[in-house]
């Protein structure tokens, strides 16, 4: 095994050990906690990928944006942030054998796949990935269709949002 | 690849040094507790209820338009680093995506969603 | 090539022979140089940091007409070394009803968020730690992490002036975040790239000359971004006793005391950056990288100082003025900005430098004196709607 496969390795284990003490654990913040751990694992899997750009974006948004959001939504919804009802129901034993069917069945699609083992290949020294998302994403034969709907669904978000919030009591 | 290893040394010895650190005034400082040291500190005066409540909903609305601003962001980084060699069709295309969104806070602000009260 | 006009590389050759002519494994050693040379930076940033105290102290003075630390040794300089032993001897107390890990995490992400900016700061043209690709993204994941260390020591404080204070600390840094991702797409869209030494090669024109509005908001953000005064309603003595700090006692108050220093101080070196030429200075930076790290810190410390004199000149305000600033002003102009910026990019792509410099000063002008005029007359009629009717204003917290 070369170095960046052992990294990965951890990273993996990191992320996953992080997943499940977010569906485990019985305090709400400490849930939103280990989230962002998960999602900081994540960030590290996109960099040993060389993918600088989606590596810091997942930090900027998911850590900086989503995780802020989490944890105001559980101070906004539960009266009692200690409050730890129980984190199973009946059923978890179906769900638990689910996920493993589907963890399995996806394994073995990509066990097939040619690039199964393979690891990161290094970028040319001058392959400016930024740059070329930006002409893609501006493109009239590419993307750019694409990033005005992106506008729009953004759109849609907030207008949703703001509705969902809006209280037309208050004054 | 190799960049990363730095940055994974930045975080490394970023948390080494405020652990030392912290560890240094855990050595050296007196461990006396008691629980009137150890309550909450609100001025003197005894703390009634509990910290832990539920905040209002005006923090929330903050924070989603934020992630729908920091996602447009995100989107215009590459755009802005390419637009030099682009010329005039992506900086109307650029204006369209902003304009779109800036319609979302004007309606916002209309709402009364973005009043602290 | 000699030490002095590339030293960070015949250091690290120097010591990678003598690690590998011990019988390291070349790798290994690669790693452990790596691992030394940030090392030393970030001790000596920990050092320059011990400095900032008495820095802060001796200017605050000065705006306040006073003295300042004076005792001990020349000019007080000795006076943060006993600031330092003070918060080491100190009893490092833990509220009762404290998340204990989370309470203990909060201190060390906070200062941990602000060392790692220094990865992307090019101290000189060969002398940097990261020629990242994503520098000025690199910048608000940083403080992405500040703002969840802020967030975590607030709630896990489980005091109310703590909760109170860190949650109006992340409300307000979250919004902030808005014009200051814009305003950093300004030197992105000049200089065509995101990497801090790209951004500094291109500045044969200061982008503060061609962007004296972006600079501004800029720093605005930032001030916000660091909680300083006018911003500093999170902190509230008066109000909030210190806020999300509240319970932190010795060393762990400590970090995020000197987490908001140096904070203040990188946020003066990148305003350098973006704005300023960073190391650059009339090309004084090619005659040896430690004048370009001179100047760089020249600049950082100047920076610095108008975020010091913003904050000991201006009072604190409230933070629904605050957020409305924010979301009904600032972002708004640095959107408008933005795309005056692009447009004008690509319309003055063909001139010569100083039209292309001329006609980007006069939009950002123009731009700043429109919005101006937008933002009295709307604040014109809102007062003379709240006079005419003569209604008592209560002020909402």
């Amino acid at each position: 095994m070369t170095a960046q496969q052992i990294i990965f390795m951890i990273v993996a284990a990191y992320t996953l050990g992080s997943a499940l003490m977010v569906v485990t654990t019985r305090n709400l913040v400490h849930a939103a906690l280990w989230l962002v751990s998960t999602l900081f694992g994540v960030a590290v899997a996109y960099a040993l990928l060389n993918a600088n750009f989606i590596a810091v974006v997942q930090v900027v948004v998911y850590i900086g944006a989503i995780a802020i959001l989490f944890i105001f939504a559980v101070m906004l919804t539960r009266k009692d942030m200690r409050d730890s009802g129980p984190q199973m129901n009946r059923n978890w034993w179906a769900g638990a054998i689910v996920a493993v069917l589907v963890f399995a069945g996806l394994a073995f699609l990509l066990s097939g796949w040619s690039g199964f083992q393979n690891t990161a290949a290094e970028l040319p020294a001058e392959f400016d990935a930024i740059s070329l998302l930006g002409e893609a994403l501006t493109s009239p034969q590419a993307f750019v269709l694409p990033f005005e709907v992106a506008s729009v669904l953004l759109l849609a978000a907030l207008v949703g949002a703001v509705y969902v919030a809006f209280n037309p009591t208050k004054k | 690849m190799s960049e990363w290893l730095y940055i994974a040394l930045f975080i490394v010895v970023g948390l080494i040094i405020p652990i030392g650190a912290i560890g240094a005034g855990f050595i050296f400082g007196p461990k006396k507790p008691n629980p009137i040291k150890e309550s909450t500190y609100e001025c003197g005066i005894e703390t009634v209820g509990d910290a832990w409540i539920q905040f209002k909903s005006q923090y929330y609305i903050f924070a989603l338009v934020f992630l729908v601003f920091d996602v447009e962001a995100v989107f215009l980084f590459p755009w802005a680093v390419k637009l030099g060699q682009l010329g005039l069709y992506a900086v109307v295309e650029g204006i369209i995506f902003v304009t779109i969104l800036v319609v979302g806070l004007v309606y916002t602000w209309r709402k009364g969603m973005l009043e602290w009260v | 090539m000699s030490f002095w006009n590339d030293p960070l590389k015949v250091a690290a050759d120097w010591l990678e022979g003598v690690f590998t002519g011990w019988g390291m494994d070349a790798v290994l050693s690669h790693v452990l140089v790596a691992f030394l040379g940030v090392f030393l930076l970030i001790a000596l940033l920990m050092v320059l940091d011990i400095f900032l105290v008495w820095i802060e102290r001796k200017v605050v003075a000065r705006f306040q007409d006073r003295i300042g630390p004076n005792r001990l040794g020349p000019f007080g300089l000795i006076q943060p070394f006993a600031d330092i032993i003070k918060l080491i001897i100190k009893e490092d107390t833990t509220p009762s009803g404290a998340d204990k890990v989370v309470y203990n995490l909060a201190p060390i992400l906070s200062m941990m968020s602000v060392l790692i900016l220094w990865a992307v700061v090019p101290l000189a043209p060969v002398v940097l730690g990261v020629d990242l690709n994503v520098g000025a993204l690199f910048l608000i994941a940083a403080g992405a992490i500040g703002t969840l260390s802020i967030i975590m020591a607030g709630w896990s404080s489980n005091n109310k002036f703590a909760m109170i204070g860190g949650f109006r600390q992340v409300a307000v840094m979250v919004s902030f975040e808005i014009p200051m991702l814009t305003m950093l797409m300004i030197p992105t869209i000049y200089a065509g790239s995101m990497n801090m030494n790209a951004i500094i090669g291109a500045q044969d024109v200061w982008f503060f000359i061609l962007s004296p509005l972006g600079a501004l908001i800029f720093l605005i953000a930032a001030i916000a971004e660091l909680g300083r005064a006018p911003f500093d309603l999170a902190e509230g003595e008066s109000e909030l006793v210190s806020g999300f700090n509240i319970e932190y006692s010795g060393m762990k108050f400590g970090m995020f005391y000197a987490g908001e220093l140096l904070h203040a101080f990188t946020f003066g070196g990148f305003w350098a950056i973006l704005f300023f030429g960073g190391y650059r200075f009339f090309g004084l930076e090619q005659v040896s990288p430690f004048l370009a790290i001179l100047i760089l810190i020249i600049k950082a410390m100047l920076g610095y100082w108008v975020i010091m004199w913003v904050k000991y000149t201006m009072m604190r305000i409230r933070i629904d003025q605050m957020l409305g600033f924010n979301w009904k002003f600032l972002t708004p102009l640095a959107f408008a900005l933005l795309l005056v910026t692009a447009l004008m990019n690509a319309l003055l792509a063909d001139a010569p430098t100083w039209l292309y410099a001329l006609g980007m000063f006069l939009a950002n002008v123009v731009t700043g004196w429109i919005a101006l005029e937008i933002a009295r007359s709307a604040t014109r009629k809102e007062r003379e709607q709240v006079e005419g009717i003569k209604t008592p204003v209560e002020a909402h917290h």
